[in-house]
């Protein structure tokens, strides 16, 4: 694995690497008093965010300290083109200043792909082989939130192959459905899409998964369910009535959450708008493993991070 | 001017004759025909011998895009690709809305002198679909405007587009629409389907375009109009196109050397220059362009030649203007596309990309027959070549080809303007 671009880099013997890595990880930080492992001492871990990001730009920044590698945040908000320097730029800049890995969250789908093009490209002029993870690209993917949610769901229910799992929302803005619909069904879960037809996208029935429209009928058979965020500010409108309406359809309520088997876990990828996607009390209570995926989250990013600059352990 | 004599050359692919060319006109065809002291020879043993291309759709960005094209650089690629007259859109900065624009451009083409350069005049003010710009004395101004169009953008309000066509329809001119109702492709990054859905990329649907193309036949057919359709992409205006044309309505439409070839499977690399508008589409979709190409349902390949520099390609695709070049691929693309599988024969290679643009927009100097007493606009092509593209070593000043590294069959050798070679062997020949 030379970057971390979209999940269908990985095949399900790759995937389960590295959850397995990171549990051990997370086993060998267990109890002790200096958080550090020495692994990626002396290597330079760089991430760009073009967009707002909280959560993915400091798991990542932890994930790389607690390997005891430089980490440098670059904040690079707004679109490269008409505004100053090229995408291409600021990414060979920072490669030529011989970053080993550049974490990358962008608006626009395929950054990514582009930058490791150009990185790949460019190597001899900037003197650095860099690698590329893809911390979000615009509706694409965010492939290391389907690999947290996937090791939270193998913490939760022992497994994932074999599982049902229900993704409820907005599908066709989310960057986090569609690396989850590929990562998981590459680990043998099924995987079913929940959302009115305005908020999937054309071709989705050639994606390996079940789409339904109707929450109420798929609650009782499920193993997790993850609803998403719905991105209102990628609304172009029309998509659905009303927020009202929309908690009415498909928010998780008290009620609905009563409808899951007794060991069914919830998942949200977060930022949660509470009482629209979820209500508050289904989000706090104990099927809830909405702060787990967070923890998971440091664990799968050092996981990433160890396979990419030191190589996956045999 | 000497004269020239093309020998043994195969029009149209049949057998084997000489032509002599004298003052710009087809003076002789025969065999064992001898040049005049000084005449010019062109050995075409072999090569086929076609009128010259007629390109109705090309952006040649002069004025205000010189760092990505210019009348001059476009006029080579032209010469170079087998086209003695080409089509270009208004689109530049400042936009070709006034006479001032279009003569600016027709000169700059005569300047040159490599292929005929005939401005397209804007539809409306600045391209902005509210105004009707002055289609009139465009028309009437020594450019000569035949062909209007908002290119690039939809001349979106119905009512302006009635008026277009119904004012256009006095003048003689001919109203081409780039079809997309802007409403159902706001933020749109490639065709609607299976793989942009993949690529996270916001959806073009085909109807946006169908819409619109049903919408103007209703109002050509009710003011009696000529309307031609830019780059047709989608399978499913082909029906609309069908049915107007049974009805009698005068529309004619163009489909583009990359929406006969390319597919949407291209852009899982992200790679900007496979992005262009209208979207590649599915490879239903191309099968249905090279089908309606042969049947006559589509008229012409024109080839929306749209140049841009290196630093609006190599970005991330959001970012990316729409665009490739096409000038110098045309027929090679043409060749892969609908001769090689039996779809067209060289007759109607001369149809799509000669005769049929000639007639829409009404020249009566190019698309004509190789015949005594026409004048000597002229391809002549080596059906049997390949060649690997590249787009470096393009006359464009841009590079963006959607075709880098592919092996492509047939090629330009020579291109005659009424009886002057302006491209022979790859080089151009400068006045």
């Amino acid at each position: 694995m030379k970057h971390l671009l979209s999940v269908t880099d990985l095949d399900a013997a790759a995937a389960t690497a590295l959850l397995d890595t990171a549990d051990r990880l997370k086993q060998a930080l267990l109890g002790r008093e200096v958080r550090k492992l020495p692994t990626l001492r002396g290597r330079t871990v760089i991430t760009m965010f073009y967009e707002d990001s909280t959560r993915t730009r400091v798991s990542f920044e932890v994930a790389g300290k607690w390997m005891s590698a430089d980490t440098v945040n670059v904040s690079a908000k707004g679109s490269s083109v008409g505004k100053g320097e090229s995408l291409r730029d600021t990414a060979l800049t920072l490669a030529a200043m011989g970053a080993d890995c550049v974490i990358v969250r962008h608006p626009a789908s395929g950054a990514a792909h582009r930058l490791a093009a150009w990185a790949d490209r460019d190597r001899a002029a900037t003197g650095t082989d860099t690698c590329i993870v893809n911390a979000g690209d615009g509706t694409h993917e965010h492939p290391t939130q389907a690999l947290l949610d996937a090791a939270t769901l193998r913490d939760r229910l022992g497994s994932v192959a074999g599982r049902r799992i229900g993704i409820v929302g907005d599908v066709l803005h989310s960057r986090v459905a569609r690396s989850n619909v590929f990562l998981l069904a590459t680990l043998g879960a099924d995987v079913v899409l929940v959302a009115p037809p305005t908020l999937l996208p054309v071709g989705v029935q050639q994606w390996p998964c079940r789409i339904s429209h109707e929450i109420d009928a798929e609650l009782s058979t499920l193993d997790a369910v993850m609803t998403l965020r719905v991105q209102a500010e990628r609304m172009r409108g029309a998509f659905f009535p009303s927020a009202r309406e929309y908690a009415i359809g498909y928010g998780l309520s008290d009620e609905r959450a009563a409808a899951l088997p007794q060991h069914a876990v919830v998942l949200h990828p977060g930022p949660m708008v509470r009482g629209m996607e979820i209500a508050p009390s289904v989000a706090d209570s104990a099927r809830s493993a909405i702060l787990a995926q967070v923890r998971n989250g440091v664990h799968v990013r050092m996981a990433v991070l160890y396979h990419l600059l030191a190589g996956a352990p045999e | 001017m000497p004269d020239l004599l093309i020998r043994n050359a195969r029009p149209y692919g049949e057998d084997a004759v000489d032509v002599l060319i004298g003052n710009g006109v087809i003076a002789e065809i025969g065999s064992g025909l001898t040049a005049s002291d000084g005449a010019e020879t062109l050995d075409a043993a072999g090569l086929v011998l076609l009128p010259g291309f007629v390109d109705l759709h090309v952006h040649l960005r002069e004025p205000g895009g010189e760092e990505s094209e210019t009348i001059e650089t476009g006029s080579r690629a032209a010469a170079l690709g087998g086209f003695t007259a080409v089509f270009a859109m208004p689109n530049t900065n400042p936009v070709a809305d006034t006479e001032v624009v279009v003569e600016h451009v027709h000169r700059r083409g005569a300047e040159v002198g490599l292929v005929d350069v005939h401005p397209v005049g804007a539809v409306t003010v600045g391209l902005e679909g509210t105004k009707l710009a002055e289609l009139g004395s465009m028309a009437r101004s020594r450019a000569q405007v035949r062909m209007f169009s908002d290119d690039g953008r939809c001349v979106n309000d119905p009512l302006i587009m009635r008026r277009a066509l119904e004012y256009a329809s006095a003048l003689g001119v001919v109203i081409a629409q780039h079809a997309e109702d802007h409403r159902l492709t706001a933020g749109a990054q490639a065709h609607e389907g299976v793989v942009a859905s993949r690529l996270g990329l916001a959806g073009w649907p085909a109807a946006a375009e169908e819409t619109i193309v049903a919408r103007d036949c209703a109002l050509a057919r009710d003011t009696d109009a000529a309307l031609h359709v830019c780059h047709v992409s989608s399978a499913h205006t082909i029906e609309v196109l069908r049915a107007a044309k049974a009805a009698g309505i005068r529309v004619s439409a163009e489909v583009t050397p990359h929406h006969l070839l390319l597919t949407d499977a291209a852009l899982t690399s992200y790679d900007p220059v496979h992005k262009v508008n209208p979207p590649l589409r599915t490879a239903a979709d191309t099968k249905a362009m090279r089908e309606a190409l042969a049947e006559g349902v589509l008229d012409v390949v024109a080839t929306d030649h749209a140049p841009h520099a290196a630093q609006y390609k190599d970005t991330e695709w959001a970012a990316a203007r729409p665009g490739m070049l096409g000038l110098q691929t045309a027929l090679s693309v043409l060749v892969a596309a609908c001769v090689e599988p039996g779809l067209l024969d060289w007759h109607g290679v001369a149809r799509v990309l000669s005769q049929r643009p000639a007639e829409i927009t009404g020249l009566s100097d190019h698309g004509r027959p190789i015949a005594v007493g026409e004048p000597a606009n002229l391809t002549v092509i080596d059906p049997d070549a390949q060649w690997t593209v590249r787009g470096a070593a393009m006359a464009s000043i841009a590079a963006n080809t959607p075709y880098e590294g592919m092996r492509l069959p047939g090629r330009v050798v020579a291109t005659v303007l009424r009886g002057r070679v302006t491209a022979r062997d790859g080089k151009v020949h400068q006045s």
